[in-house]
């Protein structure tokens, strides 16, 4: 792709030329527009941030409180040097947006990190048409393929019953923003109480005070644990140490995870439960998305980029791949903590 | 199918013995009759008989998926395991009727596969899809391979059926050796209460009794007069069945090798009546007097008649290490030591010399070990045994009574030059290492071994981040690595190779350990192992 392009892949992030402002800057560039908080979109340091109303608790939560934040209701429209700027939903996790930008007639959009499945933590994904799709692709191959958010849960709970009934204490490890909450509106209260890791629990406050449903829960400490010995469903991070969960013996480990979904790693990862529950697309989904969005031109950046760049190519459109730091994510990221 | 797909799927997701256990229980409790045979049999790997390729499986499931076979590989990539692989590719909408129970799958639609022209074949197959879910899909095509792994020992078996039968381990160990049909009755002879008189009465080999590897200092185990010691010989365990005035040989796998073997079948038949041996069958090289390579066993194993004019050139030995029956008594219970004793007075009566007594080790102190240790490889053994003078003989690998012991593997400080994804645990991560030596100018590392197994899964994590960083090339999924590390090989055997480039092949090559703190120059060059391979030949 060239440099004229209205968005090319630069050391610092996706940046937009004629309007000078980057998306999701990983480096402290003057402006730069968030596509959601997660640690590999949105870095301290930069001088403006742009980013989705419903996002700017959770992007001040962590980047810092006195970060200059401007913020976008989601189909806004602001001009940032003749360009046109909106955000749209991207039901990735709450305040997640794709980036539409718009300049002399030529529409691009940058999904960010994006899902279709129901949530309900954020708002659902949104089909905006555009010439050219930068998509997200960390599940960009045909094996990866959803079953229903419902069918998840049933798991889920069904899980944390049968660790009920055999006495053990159940600990779902999810990933702190967006995950860890999708997960406590899937559980059914009705079965035991539900505790948080300190991590998730202040991520699950900011949710609250934005104004997303959850059901009740509780801090992790050793009292809870020990009053819901048996019966509780902690959640915590996928970092969380063996030294805490040690407190919940005896206990049973689930991984809400899109990586669940291949045997090998979820055999490596060596927890009883995985469920493949994942805050990004499916094959089927981004393959309906690209569609959906009648864009001729798409740009694979995160996950299995070449891979995917090369079957669209074969389909007909015109594909490429805009490399980021974390173009390998895809066969790497299941060991970080980030997503998944 | 939908049931043994269940019980398969909750195994392999379980990490806890007592979960598979209970699962297996109550599958064989509730499963009818005709469908657990084949789950029993499946699960103590016998083989259905492979009547598919992969390449078909992998034809039809592109062909109806419409993906590209590039694609294909590259899911394969990260997911290390053909049969998952095409169980999620092929599409679901589809799924419809409901999947046929386990016995009809297999005696129905598997086992009469192999003889129907292919286009029935890929009719059968793509019925079959149609009606599985994809969970049943992957159990579906582990059934067509006949590579069923999933982390059942036998010994788990034989507890489950053990106590869906209310009987000893024992018995059911018994019942299931040998070789049986699947049938609805041969299910329910297993599951049986207790018999009588059921152990010696049939013409089977007791279970095998195993020994673990020793990790401690030999010195924990206490005093060294407690424990009988004897050489670990590179051969096929095998019992010796002298009963109902035949004899007969079989190997640890349950599996009658007597027509490989009819020399020693002709020397079992001048022990007397209502005996059997427990021994290690050995390729025997007179003049040497030591074994010969475990290979030439195995030209005989594979042959399906040993005519006479072949014994010369691979003679065999039975060296007889325990006795498990005496005058047709079970005498398992008895004592390491007063079956050893048993065994010596059966040997010395007993005429000829294909069947030898397992050799004692006599050392008084712990200390001398390691020195009898070293001739392992003069001798041409493995290692040695260690085993409780008091000890019973037990079914399986029980903790305790018996230990091995192996010599230390020869070792090589090689060069990590590429590496490619793993399958199974490791799938989608780079574990399958291929290291190099220099060769004799430095100039070049050239590849002499590959090596997956050795590293600890924080290691093999790094190591993963550590290729991708530093790859400076690809070609498929193979990365080629900048050449910075040097790891420290262990290998059993060298011998000499045409197919390698090197010129030599390791055999059983495995990490033993990082050497962050050795150069790539440091590393060791081909004349190295040239050399060890020409003091090894001599």
């Amino acid at each position: 792709m060239s440099e004229d392009a209205l968005i090319s892949s630069r050391e610092g992030g996706l940046y937009c030329a004629a309007g000078d402002f980057y998306i999701d800057a990983c480096q402290p560039v003057a402006r730069t527009v968030i596509t959601h908080a997660h640690s590999d979109h949105a870095c301290a340091g930069a001088g403006r941030y742009l980013t989705a109303a419903a996002g700017e608790r959770i992007l001040r939560r962590r980047i810092g409180a006195d970060a200059a934040i401007d913020s976008l209701k989601y189909g806004e429209q602001v001009d940032l040097n003749g360009v046109k700027v909106s955000l749209h939903p991207a039901g990735h996790v709450l305040g997640s947006a794709q980036v539409r930008v718009e300049y002399r007639g030529e529409v691009w959009v940058v999904t960010g990190d994006y899902k279709r499945q129901a949530d309900a933590t954020c708002a659902p994904f949104e089909v905006v048409t555009c010439h050219t799709l930068v998509t997200e692709c960390t599940f960009g191959l045909p094996i990866f393929r959803w079953r229903k958010t419902e069918e998840l849960a049933a798991e889920i709970n069904q899980w944390w019953r049968g660790n009920v009934a055999a006495g053990r204490t159940s600990v779902l490890l999810a990933y702190a923003l967006g995950k860890a909450q999708r997960v406590l509106s899937l559980l059914d209260p009705s079965i035991g109480p539900i505790l948080l890791h300190g991590a998730v629990q202040s991520m699950v406050e900011v949710y609250r005070a934005s104004g997303v449903r959850l059901p009740a829960a509780e801090h992790a400490n050793a009292e809870t644990a020990r009053a819901g010995k048996g019966r509780a469903l902690v959640i915590g991070p996928p970092g969380a140490s063996a030294l805490w969960m040690r407190k919940f013996n005896p206990l049973s480990v689930g991984i809400a995870s899109g990586w669940m979904a291949v045997r090998g790693i979820r055999r490596r990862r060596s927890a009883d439960m995985g469920v493949a529950l994942s805050d990004h697309a499916d094959w089927p989904d981004l393959m309906r998305t690209i569609s959906e969005t009648g864009a001729q031109r798409v740009i694979a950046t995160h996950g299995y980029t070449a891979q995917f760049a090369r079957y669209l190519a074969e389909t007909g459109l015109d594909a490429s791949v805009y490399a980021t730091r974390f173009s390998d994510a895809g066969e790497e990221d299941e060991t970080s903590a980030e997503e998944v | 199918m939908q049931r043994f797909a269940d019980l398969y799927l909750e195994i392999d997701r379980s990490n806890r013995r007592n979960d598979k256990l209970a699962a297996l229980t109550r599958y064989f409790l509730s499963a009818p009759a005709e469908d657990a045979i084949w789950a029993v049999y499946i699960l103590s790997g016998r083989k259905i008989g492979r009547t598919i390729s992969s390449t078909q499986l992998r034809n039809w499931a592109a062909e109806i998926s419409g993906y590209p076979h590039w694609l294909l590989r590259e899911c394969y990539a990260v997911v290390g395991d053909l049969s998952e692989t095409l169980s999620l590719l092929i599409p679901s909408e589809s799924s419809q009727g409901a999947a046929p129970p386990l016995h009809e799958m297999v005696e129905q639609r598997l086992r009469p596969l192999g003889k129907l022209s292919p286009e029935r074949q890929k009719e059968v197959v793509l019925q079959t899809w149609r009606e599985l879910s994809t969970a049943q899909r992957f159990v579906f095509h582990k059934l067509i391979h006949g590579e069923f792994r999933v982390g059942v020992s036998r010994q788990m078996l034989v507890l489950a059926l053990a106590k869906a039968a209310g009987v000893e381990p024992a018995v059911i160990a018994h019942r299931l050796s040998g070789q049986w049909s699947p049938t609805r009755e041969k299910m329910r002879h297993i599951l049986q209460g207790p018999g009588e008189g059921e152990v010696a009465d049939e013409n089977l080999p007791y279970p095998f009794m195993l020994a673990h590897a020793l990790t401690d200092a030999p010195a924990t185990l206490g005093a060294i007069d407690d424990w009988q010691i004897e050489w670990k010989w590179d051969g096929i365990r095998a019992q010796l069945l002298r009963r109902g005035g035949k004899a007969a040989i079989w190997s640890r796998g349950d599996e009658p090798i007597s027509t490989a073997f009819p020399e020693i079948v002709q020397a079992g038949l001048a022990l007397p009546e209502g005996t059997v041996i427990d021994g290690e069958i050995v390729a025997w090289d007179e003049s040497a007097s030591r074994p010969m390579p475990f290979a030439s066993l195995q030209r005989r194993i594979n042959r399906k008649n040993v005519e006479l004019s072949f014994w010369p050139e691979v003679p065999v030995n039975l060296i007889a290490f325990d006795l498990l029956e005496i005058e047709g008594r079970d005498i398992r219970n008895e004592a390491q030591s007063a079956r050893r004793t048993a065994l010596e007075e059966i040997i010395r009566n007993s005429p000829g010399n294909l069947i030898t007594l397992a050799q004692r080790i006599k050392i008084d102190s712990w200390d001398r070990l390691g020195e009898q240790i070293a001739q392992s490889r003069i001798l041409g053994v493995e290692g040695v045994l260690l085993k409780r003078r008091d000890s019973q003989y037990l079914v399986g690998r029980p903790t305790g009574p018996w230990w091995k012991l192996k010599i230390d593997p020869y070792t090589v400080d090689a060069v990590l030059i590429a590496a490619q994804p793993g399958s199974g645990r490791r799938a989608g991560l780079l574990t399958d290492y291929t290291f190099g030596v220099w060769n004799d100018g430095r100039t070049e590392l050239v590849p002499v071994a590959k090596a997956y197994s050795g590293l600890t899964d924080a290691e093999i994590a790094e190591m993963d981040r550590f290729v991708r960083r530093h790859t400076t090339e690809r070609f498929g999924p193979v990365h080629i690595v900048q050449p910075v590390r040097v790891f420290e090989l262990g290998f059993e055997a060298i011998q000499k190779s045409d197919r390698h480039k090197s010129g030599i092949a390791l055999r059983f090559p495995r990490i033993l350990r990082l050497r962050d703190d050795k150069n790539v120059s440091d590393a060791d060059t081909l004349f190295t192992l040239e050399e060890l391979l020409r003091s090894v030949e001599t």
